[in-house]
């Protein structure tokens, strides 16, 4: 695929969560380094998966990099524009153009309002359209994400999982927007409506001329939908290379465990390959270990894990990785 | 002793709710031999649950009503009283549930809970009984478990507290685990730990499990023999082999299609089953999968019944009115085991 300019770069962006204590003075103890130094590009039309395991800070970093957080430090830039320090008031036409899709649908639609409406909504606030038009819109845009248009006026818990994420899709093509967030789009969905709504995401991607960033823990349906795909751990980008690549020759030894743990639905083969099962759990993002950070559950890992921290390299053309031990290479 | 630990036979369970009677599960039988890994696949809200949680009895309630059968080593368990129920119940039959945060009672260390468990069903003072709960976390692989015990729910992560929710399961040494989705919370690397875990307490122990799963590579991975339910109704059961290699059933093949594998090319479009599941207020009259299903003709509005219908294929049941042949024509999509091209959903 030829590669667009780049929509969304990302720059050393950190964001620290302070943990404070005492009354009076309000002292920091201590702090949650959530995101800690990372750098993305996502190219226009592209997808870029995101993958990592609870807790490494994906959500965060989505919400970071839509300054719904304000970043401790670094650079989010769109379409070339600084992000980071914009006022209220100019990031208000940005945030047209990045939706974001969130994980629930059951926690992330208003129980209280019409369908309708939670679509319509976004169009109105921006003064795009009222009345019949507005009403007309969200029928077309019900209709495209699969909806019946003549359940305008329901509400959010007369519809089942599947089809209240389609709702949360329509909202976010509601503005016509270029650059559109997927936070865990798929994972409260069963199987067979999983299929459905990547194939949705896939079709309005075409449709709309939309860049994803599609942050996921199902390594599967990340590769399926992801153009670019960067692995995170503690915080920390270990990972970033071609969605294919990846799978097949992983670097870092967290991918290739990550890869290794999931499960694969025919029996032969599951029996016929080597796992790598890791032991223990991730460590707290309060206090991350010295040097590596995965070097406590990595089974390579020698004394310059434990004090080095490695850089993100190149180790071939557009895969970097930041370890050590490099598989694969 | 021969015959199977456990027999369920023609289990129906109702609920009564303010929109109607919910047919949760429409007569649902299998058996678990001794040492078997039984895994139960199928969607939410196909009665998965519903039917492990009334073999334990944990249905009954004046608002459900529940007919059939479910037979412990010969004894029934429907009909029996409360205080046999209990006797069974975390003693031969113990249960592990989804949610590893819920599962605990926070207010309460992990040790304690573990020991009341024990107490309830073993005549053990508090020193043998706390020895038997720090053996038990032991066994499941909590490192440092003398300590741990004193700890609370909160200070173990998601994987630790699933591990003590499987000790406290297996501290009575019981000869059944029934695991609901014990692994789905979990992130995947938490997750292979506590599949290898069951699958060592299966193979060294020979503890007997009903797995509790909608996710067919965790099912790959441990099972012996597979039960696919759709709507509160078995639709196909078989050996792991028989479900991977050779389904029979429309949904089967659908479930078996939509997964985005790893082991395989990408396709471009992910094959999918449309529609939804029907409501268990109203299932369909005749076959409950022929609404969603691309294959149906006249004969679908009668419900098919759960028989062998491979030849030569004893134990593999489904409920699909088409024969074995036109089966196996249809099932192939581009190669591979789908519902239909991706296309015609399209």
């Amino acid at each position: 695929m030829a590669k667009g300019d780049p929509i969304l770069e990302v720059d050393h962006l950190v964001k620290h969560f302070r943990i404070k204590s005492g009354i009076v003075f309000d002292r920091e103890v201590a702090s949650v380094k959530a995101v800690d130094d990372v750098s993305l590009t996502l190219h226009e039309g592209e997808t870029l998966g995101l993958v990592g395991e609870s807790g490494c800070g994906k959500s965060t970093l989505c919400r970071t990099i839509i300054q719904l957080l304000d970043p401790t430090a670094g650079s989010v830039k769109y379409k070339g524009k600084e992000l980071v320090g914009l006022s209220r008031k100019n990031m208000r036409p940005v945030r047209r153009e990045i939706q974001m899709i969130f994980q629930d649908p059951y926690a992330s639609l208003n129980p209280r309002k019409r369908v309708g409406q939670i679509i319509g909504d976004p169009i109105a606030l921006h003064g795009l359209a009222s009345g019949t038009q507005l009403r007309r819109e969200v029928q077309q845009l019900m209709e495209r994400v699969g909806l019946q248009p003549e359940h305008f006026n329901r509400y959010p818990h007369e519809f089942s999982g599947g089809q209240r994420q389609r709702i949360g899709i329509a909202r976010a093509l509601a503005l016509r927007p270029t650059l559109i967030i997927a936070d865990e789009p798929v994972s409260a969905l069963d199987v067979s409506i999983q299929a459905q709504i990547i194939n949705l995401l896939e079709d309005v991607q075409e449709e709309f001329g939309l860049s994803y960033l599609f942050v996921a823990h199902d390594l599967g349906v990340v590769r399926h939908v992801s153009d670019r795909i960067a692995v995170m751990y503690l915080g920390k980008i270990v990972e970033d290379s071609g969605a294919d690549e990846l799978y097949d020759k992983p670097i870092h030894p967290y991918t290739n465990a990550l890869l290794s743990a999931v499960p694969i639905p025919d029996p032969r083969q599951n029996s016929a390959r080597e796992r790598l099962v890791l032991e223990g759990d991730v460590p707290s993002p309060i206090d991350p270990p010295p040097g590596c950070r995965f070097h406590t559950r990595c089974p390579w890992s020698t004394e310059v894990c434990t004090s080095d921290e490695p850089a993100l390299l190149d180790h071939r053309p557009e895969h970097l990785a930041a370890c050590h031990h490099p598989r694969n290479v | 002793m021969g015959g199977p630990l456990l027999e369920i036979d023609d289990l129906k369970v109702d609920f009564a709710t303010d929109e109607g009677t919910v047919h949760a599960v429409g007569g649902v039988s299998f058996s678990l031999e001794a040492g078997e890994v039984l895994s139960i696949v199928g969607e939410s809200g196909c009665g998965k649950s519903v039917t492990a949680m009334t073999i334990l009895g944990l249905t009954r309630g004046t608002n459900s009503r529940i007919s059939g059968s479910v037979r412990y080593q010969g004894k029934e368990l429907t009909t029996a009283s409360n205080d046999e129920l209990e006797a069974i119940r975390g003693d031969r039959i113990a249960m592990v549930f989804q949610d590893p945060m819920s599962s605990f009672n926070p207010v309460h260390k992990i040790g304690d809970q573990i020991i009341e468990a024990i107490q309830a069903h073993r005549d053990l003072d508090n020193k043998a009984a706390k020895k038997k709960a720090i053996e038990s976390l032991e066994s499941v692989g909590i490192p440092d478990a003398e300590r741990r015990a004193d700890h609370y729910p909160f200070e173990f992560s998601g994987g630790m507290r699933q591990r003590a929710m499987i000790a406290m399961a297996l501290a009575l040494e019981p000869a059944v685990l029934i695991a609901d989705e014990p692994s789905t919370a979990l992130d995947v690397t938490i997750q292979a730990q506590i599949i290898k875990l069951l699958q060592d307490l299966n193979q060294e122990q020979g503890l007997s499990v009903i797995l509790i799963t909608h996710d067919l590579g965790v099912v790959a991975e441990i099972a012996d023999r597979v039960l696919v339910m759709y709507a509160g109704q078995v639709v196909e059961q078989g050996s792991l082999d028989e479900i991977f290699y050779d389904p029979q059933h429309p949904y089967t093949w659908g479930l078996l299609g939509s997964i985005a594998r790893l082991d395989q090319e990408r396709p471009d479009r992910l094959p999918q089953i449309g529609g939804q599941p029907p409501s268990l207020l109203a299932p369909p009259a005749g076959c409950r999968f022929a609404p969603r299903c691309p294959h149906v003709f006249e004969k679908c509005s009668e419900l098919p019944d759960l028989k062998e219908r491979v030849p030569k294929a004893k134990g593999h049941a489904d409920r699909c009115w088409l024969s074995p042949d036109e089966k196996k024509k249809l099932r192939e999509v581009d190669g591979r085991i789908g519902l239909e091209s991706p296309e015609a959903v399209a």
